[in-house]
């Protein structure tokens, strides 16, 4: 999945990284494809370089060498609310066909059956950049039709759509799982399979998601990971297998 | 002034809280002697409550938690915090929740000591749902619903910095997290330090002092008192503490077990540093990595 998200990112993109994989992916397009990525972290460091794997979005190393240092407040109002955020990464327990996230709970919020962390930036994050890449590995406990709670806005949902409610970034627009990619359909903004991995049966994959899942007419070509990027994540960005 | 001392000055029964700090600066320091000093009924609010306000939830000094990512980083769930919240052990404990950008809000009404906050947020999001506080305005220009959040004035903040003079002029460099923020909203501050310098050397670098000693209240020299938090350009954060946490806070006895030892069992920091020992400080300690200065002149 790492590999896969990294893919996604364009050289010269300005991204807003959470911690764990994306985290991971995101030094690893730097290390690759994407030399010039601004890797943003709502902490507030600007610019980061860390040059080892940090265990936490606030760690000391995403501070040295980084071309700045911002205050939160100015890294939620100028950097995000500002829109000068080309792609946020964010992750959450549930994911439904409409792309909305839930990161606060399972079941009834007063009588919660699991109690999740909470947004963090997410929903700001999922309101203002521009586009946005979700990491989840796929499975029907985590991709439901409906989340449970609304954390952070997808394409669509009982609130309505993202321009009936004028939000100004993009929303999800990739998907990325462990097994395909998933992307809203132009129409009616609904997740719908867009790439399967080598050796995935489409097919198989429909059954995963807690609604009937459409599959694109054209998938997308998905080369394996190259034996550079396996070593440089393996070896070289998480040596100690924090994330991998 | 002591820990002690300022503590006991500063902080009161039934007071609302602020030990800010996003990962970086994380006074446990003073949360320790909260502890030592059984304050109660305290409404603790912070961005990350962090292993920091587990420990206070812990001990009983909390009834009320103002937050907006409530986890242990990269590790897992804050497991004092959800007994009391899911058992009421060791008490009840009421939840308020926002965003990082809705509680950044918050604490920038309360520093401009205006009413509310405007953000371009929450629309699409069930969070307004389960927290009435979070509301919206017309704007008076252009039309547009913009989501509110009322102001937080805390009764006291505690920020971390790495050096202050002693009339607490703090200087903060590396993540400042809402540290300014916290402090100019609060009615008193506590500004505790890794060192106390003399003023001229404050004054040859203005640029980095982020709080200003008029508005602190008390400066407490701590050193390491972020432990297991950290402080750039002194320690590093320690991380096997964090992932440790864990299995010490996954029982509430294992949780009472670590607070005996190492906040009743100790007097003070500079007791819990000694015990930390040696490896630790010797294990966590920053390597020289020093900035250039630059011309002040004119």
């Amino acid at each position: 999945m790492a590999v896969r998200a990294a893919r996604e990112l364009s050289d010269g993109d300005v991204v807003f990284v959470g911690i764990g994989l994306p985290n991971l992916a995101c030094n690893l397009a730097r290390a690759t494809h994407a030399p010039n990525l601004v890797l943003i972290y709502e902490s507030g460091a600007v610019g980061a370089v860390p040059d080892r794997l940090p265990v936490s979005i606030g760690d000391p190393a995403l501070v040295t060498d980084s071309l700045g240092v911002a205050s939160m407040a100015d890294i939620f109002q100028f950097y995000l609310q500002g829109r000068r955020i080309d792609v946020g990464f964010l992750g959450g327990a549930q994911v439904d066909r409409y792309g909305n996230l839930n990161s606060t709970v399972i079941g009834p919020y007063s009588k919660p059956k699991v109690r999740l962390p909470g947004s963090g930036g997410a929903c700001e994050i999922a309101v203002h950049a521009a586009r946005v890449i979700v990491v989840a590995p796929l499975s029907p406990r985590s991709f439901p039709a409906e989340v449970d709670f609304y954390t952070s806005p997808g394409q669509a949902g009982k609130f309505g759509t993202r321009a009936t409610l004028s939000l100004p970034g993009g929303g999800p627009t990739r998907i990325v799982t462990d097994v395909g990619i998933l992307a809203p359909s132009v129409e009616d903004g609904e997740l719908e399979l867009v790439a399967v991995y080598p050796g995935i049966d489409p097919q198989a994959v429909v059954g995963k998601v807690g609604w009937p899942l459409r599959i694109s007419g054209t998938l997308e070509p998905v080369p394996p990971p190259s034996a550079e990027e396996l070593t440089l994540l393996r070896d070289v960005l998480d040596p100690e297998h924090l994330y991998l | 002034m002591d820990m002690r001392e300022a503590i006991s000055r500063f902080v009161r029964d039934g007071d609302t809280l602020v030990i800010e700090g996003f990962t970086h600066l994380i006074c446990f320091a003073a949360a320790h002697e909260i502890i030592r000093q059984q304050r109660r009924d305290l409404t603790l609010a912070r961005l990350t409550p962090d292993l920091i306000y587990d420990q206070l939830i812990a001990a009983g000094c909390a009834k009320k938690l103002i937050f907006s990512w409530a986890g242990n980083p990269g590790v897992g769930s804050l497991h004092g915090m959800r007994r009391a919240v899911e058992q009421g052990e060791p008490q009840p404990l009421a939840l308020e929740e926002y965003s990082h950008f809705g509680l950044v809000a918050r604490l920038s009404a309360g520093a401009a000591k205006l009413p509310f906050w405007p953000l371009r947020d929450y629309r699409g999001s069930d969070l307004p749902a389960v927290n009435p506080l979070i509301r919206s305005v017309e704007c008076p220009y252009t039309k547009e619903q913009l989501a509110t959040v009322p102001a937080l004035n805390p009764d006291v903040t505690v920020v971390h910095a790495q050096r202050a003079d002693s009339n607490g002029n703090a200087q903060i460099w590396g993540l400042y997290g809402v540290q300014k923020e916290a402090a100019f909203a609060a009615s008193r501050v506590i500004v505790v330090v890794e060192e106390i310098v003399p003023e001229p050397v404050i004054r040859a670098d203005p640029n980095r002092t982020l709080i200003p000693g008029f508005i602190v209240d008390a400066v407490v020299c701590e050193p390491w008192g972020a432990h297991p938090s950290y402080a750039q350009g002194y320690y590093d954060r320690d991380n096997a503490f964090y992932v440790g946490w864990d299995a010490v806070s996954r029982e509430a006895n294992g949780l009472e077990a670590w607070l005996n030892e190492w906040v009743y069992g100790v007097g003070s920091r500079a007791e819990y540093v000694e015990k930390l020992g040696e490896d630790v400080v010797a294990r966590l300690s920053a390597k020289p990595r020093i900035s250039e200065g630059v011309n002040y002149g004119f």
